[in-house]
C-alpha cells in the first residue's frame, strides 16, 4: 500500500468530479431536495380535517358543541349542511373527510342528563387517518359529557366533584409527539445510504465504460490503493451533504439535536463509509453506469426505507422480518440517528450500534477488493 | 532492471474464450534494444496476445517470461517493469495533458523532483511541451497518441508493449511516431507492437505474423522475404488490366495474383519461370505488355503469398 497511489488516484477524481459540474450540481442539490421532499411530505400528523355538521337541533347546547370542533386544530369546519343528502354528497365527492350529525333532541336529552348519540360519519380510504380523526372525535366527546356532568352536579350545589383517578401523561424524547421530530433523523440516514452508493456505484464502472480502466490496470497499481484512493474524494463530498442534511433538519425543521455534535458526525463518518463500500461493490460488478445507477437506488433506498425503522416500527413487523432487518447496516445508523438527536445519547449507549457499523465496513471493503478483478472482463 | 538478452520469451501460450481459440500455442522470443513487430488481420489474436504479455489477460495456457518474471505467476511485477499504450485511447479526456501525465507519474510512484524532471523530459521527447495545460479531449489524435506513448514510458520501462499505436493517425504523425520509437529502440528499451500497416512492419527488426491465432512465419523482414518469395515478384504492366487478371487467376503456375498500383503482382509456383511463362500465357490473347520485370517483394506480397498459402492447407 502506497500513499502516494492513493493520492494520485483520489487527485484524478477529485479532477473529474470539479470538472463535471452538473454532477457536482445533482451531489449538492439531491439531499437538499429530498430532505424538503421528504420533510413536509411525509407526516402522519393529522391536522385541519375538513368535516361538514348538519345540526338539526339549532340550540345553544348543540352551538357550543359544534363549537368544541371549529375551535380546535384539528378539524376544519368547512360546510354546514341543510339534510343528510348534502352530507352524504360531500363525504363522497372526497370534500370533507368527516360528517356530524346531531340530532333534533340534542339539547333536550343532554339537559334532562340523558344520554344522546350524535352522528359521526368517517371517509374509511385513509384507515390510519380515519383512526386518528375517530379518537379526536371520542376525546372531544367524552370531554364534553365530563364538563356536562361537572356543571350539572355544581347546579345541584354540591362540591365539584373528584375524579378518582387521572393519567397525566408526560411524553419524553418528543414531547409534542410530532412526527417530524422522528422522521427527519432517520431522513438523514435515507439521503446518506442514496448519495453515499450512488456516489460510488459509479468509479469503477465508469472507467470501465470510458476505456481507461485498461490502461490503469496495465500499471502496477494494487487494487486497495485504488479503492481508497477513489473512495477519499466521495468520502469528502458525503460530508458536505451530511452537514447540509444536518443544518436543514436543525434550522429549516426545528428537530431538537440534544446530542453530541462531534459524536454525531463521527459515527455518521463511519455509516458514509459503509455506504460507499456497498456502492463500490455495486460499481465492480454492475457492467454499465446506468445499470449501477439502478442497483444503487435500489440497494441504497429500498432497505433504508422500509426496513430500517425510518417509516416503519420495527417491533410492528412480523418476526421473520424483524430479523432481516437486523442484516442491513442502515438499522443501526437510523437508531444512531434517533438517539442522538432525540435522547442526547452519548457512546455509552450507542457501542453496539458503532462495532455493527464498523464490522459491516470492514465486510463492505473486503467484498469490494475481492470482486474487483484486475483482468479485462 | 533485467539486463538478460530475452526481454520477452514465450512458449505454447494459448488463450481460449469458451470454444474460440483466439491464441493457438504461439511461441517466440524477443531480445534487448529490439522493436518485434507483431503482424497479422483483424481477429488474428495481436491484442490478446499483447494483453497477455502485459499481466491484463490470463493465458489459458503455457508459459512464459516477460522483463524477468513469470507471466503465469508474478503479472502484477510484470506490470511494474513495462510500459503500454493499449490500442484505444485510454487517458483521461477531462484531464490536460499534465494531469494525465501526473497521475500516470504518481501510479508508477514516481514523486518528487524526479517526477518533475520525468515530465519535462517526456514533455520534451514526445513535443508536447506547449500543450501540457491542454484538456485532453481538445487535442487531436495525433498528439493523443503522443501522450498515450508519454505515459507508458514515464517510468522508463525496459520493454514497451504498443498495440496499434498509429491507427487513425495521419502518415505525417505515424512517421515521427516511428521516429520516437527507432531511438527509444537505439537507446535499449525493447518494442514489441502490433500493427497491420505493412509499411511500419518494414521499421521492425523482426516480424511475427499471426493468423487465426497461429504464428505462421518468424524472422526479419529480409529473411521473410527471401524465405517465403525466393522466387521473386513480376510485375506486369498490361491492358486492359482487369481481364488479364481474370485470366491468370485460372491458371495452375500462378501461385498469386493481384492488382498492385497500375499493375499486376504475379507470384509463380516453385521452380516456374515466370516471366516467361507469362509472356508466352498473353501472346494470342487480346492483352498488350507495356512494361516487364522481376522485383524484390514488399511485405505486402509476403503477407498475402503466406495467408494463401495457409488457407489452401
Amino acid at each position: 500500500m502506497r500513499l502516494s497511489r492513493c493520492w494520485a488516484i483520489a487527485r484524478k477524481e477529485f479532477f473529474h468530479i470539479f470538472r463535471d459540474p452538473r454532477s457536482l450540481a445533482l451531489v449538492i442539490l439531491m439531499p437538499a431536495l429530498l430532505m424538503l421532499l421528504f420533510g413536509y411530505a411525509v407526516t402522519l400528523d393529522v391536522r385541519r380535517v375538513s368535516m361538514v355538521v348538519l345540526d338539526r337541533d339549532h340550540t345553544q347546547e348543540s352551538l357550543s358543541f359544534i363549537q368544541r370542533f371549529s375551535a380546535s386544530p384539528y378539524f376544519n369546519l368547512r360546510f354546514v349542511a341543510q339534510d343528510e343528502k348534502k352530507v352524504k354528497q360531500l363525504i363522497d365527492e372526497g370534500s370533507v373527510k368527516m360528517g356530524l350529525i346531531i340530532p333534533w333532541n340534542f339539547s333536550k336529552t343532554v339537559t334532562s342528563g340523558k344520554k344522546v348519540a350524535v352522528q359521526v360519519l368517517l371517509d374509511g380510504t385513509d384507515s390510519n387517518t380515519a383512526n386518528i380523526v375517530l379518537s379526536y372525535v371520542q376525546a372531544i366527546g367524552r370531554q364534553y359529557t365530563q364538563e356536562q356532568t361537572f356543571t350539572k352536579v355544581e347546579r345541584m350545589g354540591l362540591q365539584r366533584a373528584n375524579l378518582p383517578v387521572e393519567g397525566r401523561t408526560r411524553v419524553w424524547f418528543n414531547e409534542e409527539l410530532e412526527s417530524k421530530n422522528y422522521f427527519i433523523p432517520g431522513l438523514v440516514a435515507v439521503i446518506m445510504s442514496i448519495i453515499g452508493v450512488l456516489l460510488t456505484g459509479q468509479v469503477i464502472v465508469r472507467e470501465w465504460e470510458r476505456g481507461t480502466m485498461e490502461l490503469l490496470i496495465s500499471t502496477p497499481v494494487r487494487k486497495g490503493e485504488l479503492i481508497i484512493g477513489k473512495l477519499f474524494p466521495y468520502f469528502f463530498l458525503s460530508l458536505l451533504d451530511l452537514t447540509l442534511a444536518l443544518l436543514m433538519a436543525k434550522w429549516l425543521f426545528d428537530v431538537p439535536l440534544r446530542g453530541s455534535i462531534t459524536l454525531l458526525f463521527l459515527l455518521s463518518s463511519l455509516y458514509i463509509l459503509v455506504a460507499l463500500a456497498l456502492g463500490m461493490i455495486i460499481s465492480t460488478v454492475a457492467k454499465t453506469q446506468l445499470l449501477a445507477n439502478q442497483m444503487a437506488m435500489i440497494i441504497g433506498f429500498l432497505p433504508t426505507f422500509l426496513l430500517s425503522g425510518f417509516t416503519f416500527s420495527i417491533s410492528n413487523m412480523p418476526d421473520w422480518l424483524q430479523v432481516m432487518t437486523y442484516a442491513i447496516a442502515p438499522r443501526y445508523y437510523v437508531t444512531i440517528l434517533k438517539e442522538i438527536f432525540l435522547k442526547g445519547a452519548g457512546f455509552s449507549f450507542l457501542w453496539f450500534e458503532t462495532l455493527t457499523l464498523v464490522g459491516f465496513m470492514v465486510a463492505g471493503f473486503w467484498v469490494a477488493t475481492r470482486s474487483f478483478k484486475k483482468e479485462l472482463r | 532492471m533485467d539486463k538478460a538478452p530475452l526481454t520477452v520469451e514465450v512458449e505454447d501460450l494459448v488463450k481460449t474464450f469458451g470454444d474460440f481459440v483466439a491464441v493457438d500455442h504461439i511461441r517466440f522470443q524477443v531480445g534487448r534494444g529490439e522493436i518485434f513487430g507483431f503482424l497479422g488481420p483483424n481477429g488474428a489474436g495481436k491484442s490478446t496476445t499483447i494483453r497477455m504479455l502485459c499481466g491484463l489477460l490470463m493465458p489459458t495456457f503455457g508459459k512464459g517470461r516477460v522483463a524477468g518474471f513469470d507471466l503465469m505467476e508474478e503479472p502484477e511485477k510484470i506490470k511494474g517493469a513495462i510500459g503500454y499504450m493499449s490500442q484505444k485511447f485510454s487517458l483521461y479526456d477531462d484531464l490536460t495533458v499534465l494531469e494525465n501525465l501526473r497521475f500516470f507519474g504518481g501510479i508508477y510512484g514516481l514523486s518528487g523532483a524526479f517526477q518533475r524532471q520525468r515530465e519535462e523530459q517526456v514533455l520534451g521527447k514526445v513535443g508536447l511541451g506547449e500543450l501540457r495545460d491542454r484538456i485532453t479531449r481538445a487535442l487531436a489524435v495525433g498528439w493523443k497518441q503522443r501522450l498515450a506513448l508519454g505515459c507508458s514510458i514515464l517510468h522508463e520501462p525496459s520493454i514497451l508493449f504498443l498495440d496499434e499505436p498509429t491507427s487513425g493517425v495521419d502518415p505525417i504523425s505515424r512517421r515521427n511516431f516511428w521516429v520516437l520509437i527507432q531511438g527509444m529502440a537505439e537507446r535499449g528499451v525493447t518494442i514489441f507492437v502490433t500493427t497491420h500497416y505493412m509499411d511500419e512492419a518494414e521499421y521492425c527488426s523482426r516480424l511475427a505474423l499471426i493468423y487465426q491465432g497461429k504464428i505462421i512465419a518468424l524472422g526479419t523482414p529480409s529473411e521473410l522475404k527471401l524465405k517465403t518469395l525466393s522466387q521473386g515478384v513480376l510485375e506486369v504492366e498490361c491492358r486492359p488490366l482487369i481481364p488479364a487478371l481474370d485470366l491468370l487467376k485460372k491458371e495452375p503456375w500462378v501461385l498469386e495474383s493481384a492488382v498492385f498500383g497500375g499493375g499486376l503482382h504475379v507470384i509463380g509456383k516453385e521452380g516456374i519461370r515466370v516471366e516467361e511463362e507469362v509472356s508466352r500465357f498473353f501472346q494470342g490473347k487480346e492483352i498488350v505488355i507495356d512494361r516487364m520485370g522481376l522485383i524484390r517483394p514488399s511485405l505486402e506480397d509476403v503477407f498475402v503469398s503466406l495467408i494463401d498459402k495457409e488457407e489452401g492447407q
